[in-house]
C-alpha cells in the first residue's frame, strides 16, 4: 500500500467516522428541536396572518427562512462528509491504477482530503455567519479542489499502465 | 484474474468479507426497491397533500381563524414527517450498504482476529438493517410510551443502530491502524482483476461521480441561494394574499411553491443519485471476482447497471419538462439498477464454499 493510498483510506475512514459522529450528535441533540422550530415558525407566520398581525407574520416567516437555511446546511454537511469519505476510501483501494508518479498521486490524495474535509465545514460554518462571503468563497474553492482532484484521478485512470 | 482462478480461501463461505459483500449488496438493493416503491406510490400523493394543506391554511387565514391554521399545520407536520422519514430510511439503508461494501474492500488491511472481524460484520449488517427500520417507524410510533419529551422509541432504535454502526467503524479504523504498524495482510488482498466488467464499472463510476459533482456545483452556484430566497418570498406573498381574502392569488402562490419545491427536489435527487450510482459502480467493480457468473452475464449486468445509473438521474431532471412520463422512465432506470444488483447478488450467493470456483460455473 502506497502513501497516497494510506492517506485516502485512513483519511476517508476518519472523515466517515467524524461525519457519522456529527450526524449522531445532530440527530440526538439538535434535529428534533430544529424541526419543531421549523414547523412552529411557519405555522406561527400563518396564524399571525390569520390574526391580521402582518409584523408578527413577517417576523415568524423570517425565523422560518433562517431555520430552514441552517437545517439544509447541517444535513448537507453530514451527508457530504460521509459521501466524500466513501469516495476517498474507494479511490484509495485502486489508487495504484492512477498512472502518475507517487508524488503526484500524494498531491491528488491530499487535495481530496483537504477539499472533502473543508467543503462541508465551510457550508456548516455558514449557519453561524449567514451569507459570509469568505465562507462562501471557501466552500466554492474547496469543492473546486475536490472536482479538480477527481478530474486528475479520472485522467490518471485513463492513462495506459506504465510497465514496471 | 477470472472467477475460475479465485482461491476459495480468499472468500470463505462465512468470512467477514463475504458477509459485508452479501449484506452490502442486499442493503443497497432493498433500499433502492423501497425508494422506487416510495417514488411511485407515496411521493406524488404526499406532495398533493402538502398543497391541499397549504390551500386549507390560506382559507383559514382568509377567514381570520388562527385555531384552524394551527390544526392544519399540525396535520401538515405529520405529512412532512411521513415523507421525510421514508426518504431518510431509503437513504440510510443504501448508505449502510455502501459502507458495508467499502468495509469488504478493506478487510485484508484490518489487523484483527478473523472471529472478531466476522462478529463486527454481523453487527454492522444488523445495525444497517435496524437503522432504516427505526427511521421508518418514527412516523408511526411517535412518542407513544416514550420517557422523553421529543424522542420516541423508534428514534431511540434508529439512534442506537447508528451508534452501533459508528462503533464498528471505529473498531475497524483501529484495526487498520494496527495494520499500518505491522504491514501484515490478515487475508488475501482483492484480486487485481482487469476484466471488461471491472474496467467498465470503474471508469463509468468515476465519470458518473464527476458529472454529479459538476451538476451539484452548478446548481449550488446558480440556483440554491435563489431558490431559498424565492421560497420565503412566495410564502410571504401567499399569506399577504390570503390575509386580503384573495384566495385565487393565494392558491396561485401555492402552485408556485409546489413548482419551486419540485425544481429543488429534482436537482437534489439527480445530484445525489448520479453520485451514489457512480460510487456503487466503483464498489461493484472490486467485487466482480466474487460474482460467480459467466463473463457474458457479468457483462450484461454491468451494462444494465450503468444504463440504469444514467437513465434515473437524467430523467429525474427531465421531470420538470416532461412530467410523469419522465418520472416513469426514471423509475424504470431505478428498477434496472435493482435487477442488475440482484443478478450480481445471485452470483455472490452461488459460491457456497462447497464447490470450487471452476466447478461452480
Amino acid at each position: 500500500m502506497t502513501g497516497s493510498q494510506r492517506l485516502l483510506i485512513f483519511g476517508g475512514m476518519s472523515l466517515a467516522a467524524f461525519g457519522m459522529l456529527y450526524g449522531l450528535h445532530y440527530a440526538v441533540l439538535v434535529e428534533h428541536q430544529t424541526l419543531d422550530r421549523l414547523g412552529g415558525s411557519l405555522a406561527q407566520a400563518f396564524m399571525d396572518a390569520a390574526s391580521r398581525n402582518p409584523a408578527g407574520s413577517q417576523a415568524a416567516l423570517e425565523a422560518y427562512g433562517q431555520t430552514k437555511y441552517d437545517y439544509v446546511r447541517q444535513v448537507d454537511c453530514h451527508s457530504h462528509w460521509i459521501g466524500l469519505a466513501m469516495i476517498m476510501i474507494v479511490l484509495g483501494v485502486v489508487f495504484g491504477r492512477v498512472n502518475f508518479s507517487e508524488r503526484f498521486r500524494q498531491a491528488i490524495a491530499l487535495a481530496l482530503l483537504v477539499g472533502s474535509a473543508t467543503f462541508p465545514l465551510a457550508v456548516l460554518l455558514q449557519t453561524y455567519h449567514h451569507g459570509a462571503l469568505v465562507l462562501k468563497a471557501l466552500s466554492v474553492a474547496s469543492s473546486g479542489l475536490v472536482i479538480a482532484a477527481l478530474a486528475a484521478t479520472a485522467w490518471g485512470f485513463s492513462r495506459p499502465r506504465t510497465p514496471v | 484474474m477470472t472467477t475460475a482462478t479465485l482461491s476459495p480461501t480468499a472468500f470463505a463461505p462465512m468470512s467477514s468479507r463475504r458477509l459485508f459483500i452479501f449484506g452490502g449488496i442486499a442493503l443497497v438493493a432493498a433500499g433502492m426497491l423501497f425508494g422506487d416503491i416510495f417514488a411511485v406510490f407515496i411521493l406524488h400523493q404526499n406532495a398533493g397533500q402538502q398543497g391541499a394543506s397549504l390551500i386549507a391554511a390560506n382559507q383559514a387565514v382568509a377567514a381570520g381563524n388562527p385555531t384552524a391554521v394551527g390544526e392544519i399545520f399540525s396535520n401538515l407536520g405529520g405529512i412532512l414527517e411521513d415523507r421525510g422519514t421514508k426518504v431518510d430510511a431509503h437513504v440510510h439503508m443504501i448508505g449502510a450498504g455502501y459502507l458495508a461494501l467499502l468495509l469488504a474492500l478493506v478487510q485484508p488491511y484490518i489487523a484483527l482476529a478473523a472471529k472478531t472481524k466476522k462478529r463486527l460484520a454481523t453487527y454492522f449488517i444488523a445495525g444497517g438493517v435496524l437503522f432504516p427500520i427505526g427511521i421508518f417507524l418514527i412516523h408511526y410510533v411517535g412518542l407513544a410510551y416514550s420517557p422523553f419529551k421529543v424522542i420516541g422509541w423508534a428514534s431511540i432504535l434508529a439512534d442506537s443502530a447508528g451508534a452501533l454502526l459508528l462503533i464498528v467503524l471505529l473498531i475497524e479504523a483501529w484495526g487498520f491502524r494496527s495494520y499500518l504498524r505491522t504491514r501484515q495482510l490478515t487475508e488475501p488482498a482483492i484480486p487485481d482483476d482487469d476484466s471488461w466488467p471491472r474496467r467498465a464499472l470503474l471508469s463509468g463510476g468515476t465519470l458518473l461521480i464527476f458529472f454529479g459533482f459538476l451538476h451539484g456545483a452548478w446548481y449550488a452556484g446558480a440556483y440554491l441561494y435563489q431558490h431559498e430566497r424565492m421560497e420565503t418570498d412566495i410564502l410571504g406573498k401567499m399569506m399577504a394574499a390570503a390575509s386580503a381574502s384573495d384566495l385565487p392569488a393565494a392558491t396561485a402562490e401555492v402552485t408556485n411553491f409546489g413548482n419551486l419545491a419540485g425544481a429543488h427536489a429534482v436537482n437534489i435527487a439527480a445530484h445525489s443519485h448520479i453520485i451514489e450510482f457512480g460510487l456503487l459502480a466503483m464498489l461493484l467493480s472490486f467485487i466482480q471476482p466474487y460474482v460467480f457468473l459467466s463473463d457474458l452475464w457479468k457483462r450484461r449486468w454491468t451494462k444494465v447497471l450503468l444504463a440504469g445509473s444514467l437513465i434515473l438521474p437524467v430523467f429525474v431532471l427531465l421531470e420538470l419538462k416532461l412530467g410523469l412520463l419522465a418520472g416513469g422512465i426514471a423509475d424504470i432506470g431505478g428498477l434496472m439498477v435493482i435487477v442488475a444488483l440482484v443478478g450480481m447478488l445471485s452470483g455472490v450467493l452461488r459460491y457456497t464454499g462447497t464447490l470450487d470456483a471452476g466447478g461452480s460455473r
